[in-house]
């Protein structure tokens, strides 16, 4: 059955591997992947580690209903304390790993310790190996995968890999399967690195046996239809992510030369129609109908011929908008160089787009460029920070140890063009119109981010009667909801909504374009219910589910907690207080945060939360989800 | 005429949920490893290749069966195996040229696509049609329909071409 995935306590150091299975009590807390890793993370990572030292702990985990009839039940998580924020650190990535991983028979990954040399783990049906890596240390993303199916001479070996940027501890290195599939934000790649884990190569032809295997394929085939009828994903499927760049860049929802402006004028390059002209076709991970992906190949310049996948939605924002750049081509190869590094396309966009603002304020100068002329729109500028942050060379070692710490290296006064949250660089959208994503933004559990809890939805402008449909259940809800996106009244519920929303799905392996995420018509937790009924035979209602999402979300935070964050980490820097908005449509134009009504907001979540107005869990709260006596070891 | 299952593989997207719901309808589990269909793929090139058995009118299969367990089922135009009669030699997986005759190590029997008695469901399941069941007799018009569409565009643009020099 689909519960009986185990667990695996892998120690590099000593080179002992345990495995244990995973108690049904466990899975109705806790359920999987996202949900158990913060469960485990907060039991085997001791307070105060070196993220990068061997204490640390790095879980890689696939969902309860992965490699199911839960349509794109394809998610992989990877979690560690993270070395970009020392918070909780997280990475949810689609592809064909976390479904290969359950056919191998398991759920979890839990790796301690460091390896004395370079290494890979070889899984397969329930067989646990640590391999010598040298035929892959130093290789990119994509070259990595192949040498290791030559290597074990099977090409169906799915492979989770990091590039050279995470071996050479880039704070925002990511972990990475297939062409482009990312766990990204939060520095996981460099967490592999730092254990000199090069990658973990995994096949399983095990059964996971399906409960009510009709009744299950008459109900996914439902849930396609659904999927598949939602004009969001219908879009989606055909121009892939950019079309959300192109649809916030045309309301001027979007940052601009770091933090300067809010809207990308005379793009027309890199609007998504534009970039439709090199797409050879759409790919999709597991069991997906959205297939949002374009397959493209470079079609001129140094790169000319190489075959990519993307960009998405983030990187035409981080290597266009924030840099200014407005070459389609530039998007392609930036794209690619940081698919095969293993880069987080967000955080490098953020971190050259500041430094850009630095170069032309004269904060930094031709010298720390190395006579790089870092100026807004210097599209080969943009390529070649890439290779020198991969690589740690010049001013790209500086700005590879993530904002904070360069901010501190560089000084001057830098850190006040520092556009980040918890020490992560915010994503390319500008929040100062929309009170709901800054919210989110400002308390998500890993940093400035918007897959934590992003009430996306609220940019749609929907009827009220609508909101209140998708908000009030599977816990009633009375109080305000507007439709309108400069609001701030009733926006905390919608953000602490979607956060017990995003961690289900990320508990259950669930891609959230199956969610409420971009389509208000798209599975809930009624849905979700059933699924893991008819797939696993295990029975949670949706409000049980809602349970779980909360149990984990308060284990994500006591972890932050006890790494010493505060309440004023859930903040946002200054600019979004003071420097209104200067383009865009008229409802966008001239906008900033409200401080004190931001605060209430925060006060209000904190309290929807059952959380005291330092942010820290009361009590009652962890009484009530039975997480009141964490860490409680029983896995 | 029976119906045939057609594969147009630059549109598959490599989902894998064809071997999935195969999987799950033959043998009530996940598990690609026993799917009658597997999409074979060039990941660095995103080049995807559905394969299935192609229910040939002169099967290789059926020739080699030393026990004659493989017979043709006329009415939907498939090859069937007689689980009864087979003795699980593998001669038939041994001699399909596309490998779709495959060998399910856990159950231990040779296992091919049955067409799902005539409502394939990697068919029903695939949103971009990149396996469709359609009649034998269409197979050939989709595809000169297409050819001739673009042969006959590329005359035309010539013959504009032609026109206002």
């Amino acid at each position: 059955m689909a519960l009986n995935r185990k667990i695996a306590y892998i120690n590099l150091t000593t080179g002992e591997i345990e495995t244990k299975p995973i108690p049904i009590k466990m899975r109705r807390m806790f359920l999987g992947s996202r949900g158990l890793d913060a469960y485990l993370m907060y039991n085997h990572i001791k307070p105060g580690v070196d993220p990068l030292g061997p204490d640390n702990v790095a879980i890689i985990s696939a969902g309860v209903l992965v490699g199911t009839l839960a349509s794109a039940s394809s998610r992989t998580h990877v979690g560690g304390k993270s070395p970009l924020t020392g918070y909780f650190g997280s990475a949810n990535m689609g592809g064909f790993f976390g479904p290969e991983m359950r056919w191998a028979g398991f759920d979890h990954l839990v790796i301690k310790g460091k390896a004395n040399k370079p290494v890979y783990l070889w899984i397969h049906n329930g067989e646990i190996e640590i391999r010598d890596a040298s035929s892959i240390w130093g290789k990119t993303v994509h070259d990595t995968p192949e040498i290791i199916r030559e290597e074990l001479g099977d090409r169906d070996i799915k492979v989770l890999t990091i590039g050279p940027a995470g071996e050479n501890l880039v704070r925002y290195a990511n972990v990475m399967t297939g062409i482009k599939n990312s766990g990204g934000r939060s520095g996981m790649g460099a967490l592999l690195g730092s254990k000199n884990l090069k990658a973990v190569a995994i096949r399983g032809t095990m059964d996971i046996k399906i409960e009510h295997p009709v009744e299950a394929l008459e109900y996914n085939k439902r849930i396609i239809d659904l999927i598949t009828s939602s004009k969001v994903n219908q879009t989606q499927g055909r121009l892939g992510t950019p079309f959300i760049w192109g649809a916030t860049n045309s309301q001027g929802l979007v940052r601009v030369n770091n933090f300067q402006l809010n809207q990308l004028e005379d793009a027309d390059d890199v609007e998504p129609e534009s970039l439709d002209r090199f797409s050879i076709g759409m790919t999709g991970c597991f069991g997906c109908q959205v297939h949002c992906r374009p397959k493209y190949i470079i079609p001129e310049g140094p790169y000319k011929g190489i075959y990519d996948e993307g960009p998405e939605y983030t990187s035409m924002g981080a290597l266009s908008g924030e840099p200014g750049c407005k070459k389609a081509v530039t998007i392609l190869v930036g794209n690619h160089l940081l698919n095969i590094y293993g880069l987080d396309t967000l955080e490098t966009g953020s971190m050259i787009a500041w430094a850009m603002e630095l170069y032309e304020k004269g904060i930094l100068t031709d010298k720390d460029t190395d006579g790089l002329e870092l100026r807004f729109g210097n599209d080969e500028a943009l390529l070649e920070m890439m290779h020198r942050i991969a690589r740690r060379e010049g001013l790209g070692d500086i700005l590879a140890e993530g904002p904070l710490r360069a901010a501190e290296r560089i000084g001057k006064g830098s850190i006040k063009y520092l556009i980040h949250v918890k020490g992560m660089s915010n994503l390319h959208s500008d929040e100062r119109p929309t009170p709901s994503l800054a919210l989110n933004i400002a308390t998500a559990s890993r940093g400035s981010d918007h897959l934590r809890s992003r009430p996306a939805i609220d940019l749609y402008h929907l009827p009220e009667p609508v909101l209140r449909k998708i908000y009030s259940q599977p816990v009633p809800y009375d109080g305000p909801l507007t439709s309108d996106y400069r609001d701030y009244e009733g926006k905390p519920w919608q953000v602490f909504w979607q956060e017990m929303c995003y961690m289900a799905v990320d508990c259950l392996g669930i891609c959230k374009y199956h969610t409420t995420f971009l389509g208000p018509t798209l599975p809930n937790f009624e849905e979700w219910s059933k699924l893991l009924y008819l797939n696993t035979g295990l029975e949670l209602s949706p409000l049980d589910i809602w349970n779980v999402a909360d149990r984990a979300n308060n284990m994500e935070r006591l972890f932050n907690i006890r790494e010493g964050l505060t309440r004023k980490d859930d903040w946002l820097v200054d600019r979004y207080f003071d420097e209104p908005t200067k383009l865009g449509i008229p409802a966008v134009r001239g906008r900033t945060i409200d401080r004190d009504r931001f605060k209430q907001m925060i006060d209000e979540y904190y309290e929807h939360h059952g959380w005291d107005e330092n942010g820290v869990p009361r009590p009652e709260t962890l009484q009530k989800l039975g997480i009141d006596k964490e860490p409680s070891h029983m896995l | 005429m029976a119906k045939v299952l057609v594969i147009d593989y630059e549109r598959c997207t490599g989902c894998r949920i064809c071997e999935l719901v195969c999987s799950v309808k033959h043998e009530g589990v996940s598990n690609p490893a026993r799917s009658r269909i597997k999409i074979v793929k060039w990941e660095t090139e995103g080049r995807y290749v559905p394969m299935s058995c192609q229910q040939c009118e002169s099967a290789p299969c059926q020739a080699v069966c030393p026990v004659t367990a493989i017979s043709r089922d006329e009415t939907l135009n498939r090859v069937m195996i007689d689980y009864d009669v087979c003795i699980g030699c593998r001669m038939c997986v041994a001699v399909c040229p596309f490998g779709s005759m495959a060998f399910d190590t856990l159950a231990k029997k040779v296992i091919k696509c049955d067409l799902c008695d005539g409502d394939p469901l990697c068919v029903k399941f695939c949103d971009v049609d990149a396996v469709q069941y359609v009649d034998a007799s269409e197979q050939s018009t989709v595809k000169q329909v297409s050819a001739a569409e673009k042969w006959s565009g590329t005359m035309q643009k010539v013959a504009a071409a032609i026109a206002t020099v």
